[in-house]
């Protein structure tokens, strides 16, 4: 059985939740897997990092070098290269590092790669088994991949569920490589915090929320008059902002905001993971949508198959009088 | 500069209700409407904005059948210079890495300075680019949503990370970008523009003409292979409203106010 490792980012000497997911997959390629963290980085906060993982992790891998206190993908690689034994099974998380990292890695490898896995069959032989969606998560699909001489898989963040465990007790091994002198064809510069918006959605219990169904820029009104009508605010998917309807502040997913409402209506949203990421809390999600196949309805609590351009107003109506019958 | 992109053919699931076919292990593929993967699209209009700065070319090139053609073409009348059609029996069943090593061999015919992809396509994973960069020892940067050209060789970039905040690096050319959506706003390309490239001859590369070792290509030296496709059993699923419109505003109402959404 080849060796399970799994690469660990971290921030501020905190090991990302991601940790304990791949640890989890770990498990679900092998169930007597004693998985080895990776981690790589520099100075005070690395060390924070891998005596975190040593409750988790039976074996934790240093890797410090000055030039790695920020992550840059192609120095990681140089360095995991390095390290990596032929034939290993290396997990990362898919989020803007892993992607970034795991397919070049897995060329200078030689090892196979499958990106934005959410479930693992497990493994015959020299074939493991595992789930990818396709298609904005329409459908999924079976895939299978030849880890003879190793892979790198990315995982789904959130796909895979922690185990309970007792604390693991382990050793951290610094396996620094000599990396020489280290350069890259890539430098960062600095992080550009995301500006904020007129509105903030962070802060309403009420969301009327859009997606690409609502088709062009004059119908944002639409739900912007029925957000009015409930005293909510109209926040978005990802093609929303990439039309320039709606400023990027408005955007609810892992590359926008993450919003707690109590009551959520995806209009027009067919709901790919990355958007249903930045919903949390748990509340009341009602879905429009006129694709029934749309993956929005999988996670619904109520879901109607319409067109939202004639469905919204009507409800905007609705809502209207009940108010002036209040008022009465 | 001179510019590639590497695009891609796919059902646009904008447009798609995507469903099983009746043997249960492929997507119905007839009557589905296709278009050029969205990333892809974006990396075009991206690399005809700076050529349109600084001068250069545009090819987009696409490693697939005839029918993707139709993509090439639509790309150049957006502007594109070229169109090129990478196609053999031997390349059918590539892997993302299969693909690589095909587009590999391409771009070392070729002088460019710099590669983009689309950061994902509709079925795939973001990987193609990544190789790519690998095999050819060109730098890397994935979810790219702003390039500037710099003096020098350089571009300075933005990554889109998570939260919306953006990772400013500089790279050095030649390199390889993906590109994310939203970098910026892709020209409309009407029916008269498309007519106008329609005899455009669109040259062909087969595996002979890239020097491709056909053994290195195909289904066959694929590590990852899709077995079939599945519609998983779902959770508990949203309860469907049925009924007249006007019953269904009725019931919507009443729930969302239920849930302490009516003020």
């Amino acid at each position: 059985m080849a060796r399970i490792f799994t690469y660990i980012a971290h921030k501020s000497g905190v090991p990302d939740d991601s940790a304990a997911e791949l640890m989890a997959a770990a498990r679900k390629i092998d169930a007597a897997s004693s998985p080895t963290a990776i981690v790589t980085g520099w100075g005070p906060d690395l060390d924070a990092v891998c005596s975190s993982l040593q409750s988790s992790y039976a074996e934790t891998w240093k890797i410090s070098n000055e030039a790695l206190v920020y992550p840059n993908a192609e120095l990681v690689r140089k360095a995991l290269v390095k390290v990596l034994p032929p034939g290993s099974i290396l997990l990362v998380a898919h989020e803007h590092f892993g992607i970034d990292l795991a397919p070049g890695l897995s060329v200078k490898m030689n090892a196979a790669f499958v990106s934005d896995v959410l479930g693992i069959e497990g493994i015959e032989g020299s074939t493991l088994r595992l789930i990818r969606q396709e298609f904005g998560g329409q459908v999924s699909a079976h895939v299978q991949c030849d880890i003879s001489s190793g892979a790198v898989i990315t995982l789904r963040p959130g796909a895979f569920k922690p185990l309970e465990q007792a604390s693991a007790n382990g050793v951290v091994a610094d396996k620094s490589p000599e990396l020489g002198p280290l350069t890259a064809g890539r430098r960062y510069l600095e992080t550009i915090v995301a500006e904020a918006g007129d509105v903030d959605i962070t802060k309403h219990a009420v969301l009327v929320s859009i997606g690409r169904g609502i088709q062009e820029k004059n119908n944002v009104a639409i739900a912007q008059e029925l957000a009015d009508a409930l005293g909510a605010a109209v926040s978005c998917s990802r093609p929303v902002v990439d039309a320039k309807w709606l400023e990027k502040s408005r955007q609810v997913g892992s590359s926008g905001k993450t919003v707690k409402p109590q009551v959520y209506l995806a209009c027009g949203i067919s709901g790919s993971f990355q958007h249903l990421a930045g919903i949390k809390g748990n509340p009341f999600i009602v879905a429009i949508n006129k694709n029934p196949k749309a993956p929005i309805f999988q996670v619904a609590d109520v879901g109607i198959v319409d067109d939202l351009l004639e469905f919204l107003p009507e409800l905007t109506n609705k809502i209207r009088e009940m108010h002036s019958v209040s008022v009465k | 500069m001179e510019i590639l992109v590497c695009a891609r053919r796919v059902p646009d699931t904008s447009e798609n209700e995507i469903e099983l076919n009746s043997a249960g292990n492929d997507i119905e593929r007839d009557d589905l409407v296709y278009s050029i993967n969205e990333p892809d699209n974006y990396a075009v209009e991206e690399a005809l904005q700076i050529v349109s700065r600084i001068g250069g070319s545009v090819t987009v090139v696409t490693v697939g059948g005839e029918d993707d053609e139709e993509i090439l073409r639509r790309e150049m009348a957006m502007g594109a210079t070229h169109g090129v059609l990478i196609s053999d029996d031997a390349f059918g069943g590539s892997d993302g890495r299969g693909i690589a090593t095909i587009l590999k061999a391409f771009v070392q015919k070729g002088k460019y300075d710099l590669v983009l992809t689309g950061v994902q396509a509709e079925d795939g994973g973001a990987q193609v680019g990544g190789m790519l960069a690998a095999m050819l020892d060109y730098p890397f940067a994935s979810l790219v949503n702003s390039i500037e050209v710099l003096d020098g060789g350089k571009l300075k970039i933005s990554r889109e990370i998570a939260g919306g905040n953006k990772e400013m690096n500089e790279i050095d050319l030649p390199c390889v970008l993906s590109i994310q959506t939203g970098i910026n706003e892709p020209r409309y390309v009407g029916m008269r523009g498309i007519r106008q490239v329609a005899s455009v001859p669109i040259p062909t590369y087969g595996a002979s003409d890239l020097g491709v070792d056909p053994g290195a290509v195909g289904q066959a030296a694929a590590k990852v292979k899709r077995v079939d496709y599945f519609v998983p059993a779902l959770g508990k699923g949203a309860e469907m409203l049925q009924g007249s419109r006007e019953e269904i505003v009725e019931k919507v109402v009443e729930l969302v106010a239920a849930k302490g959404g009516l003020k």
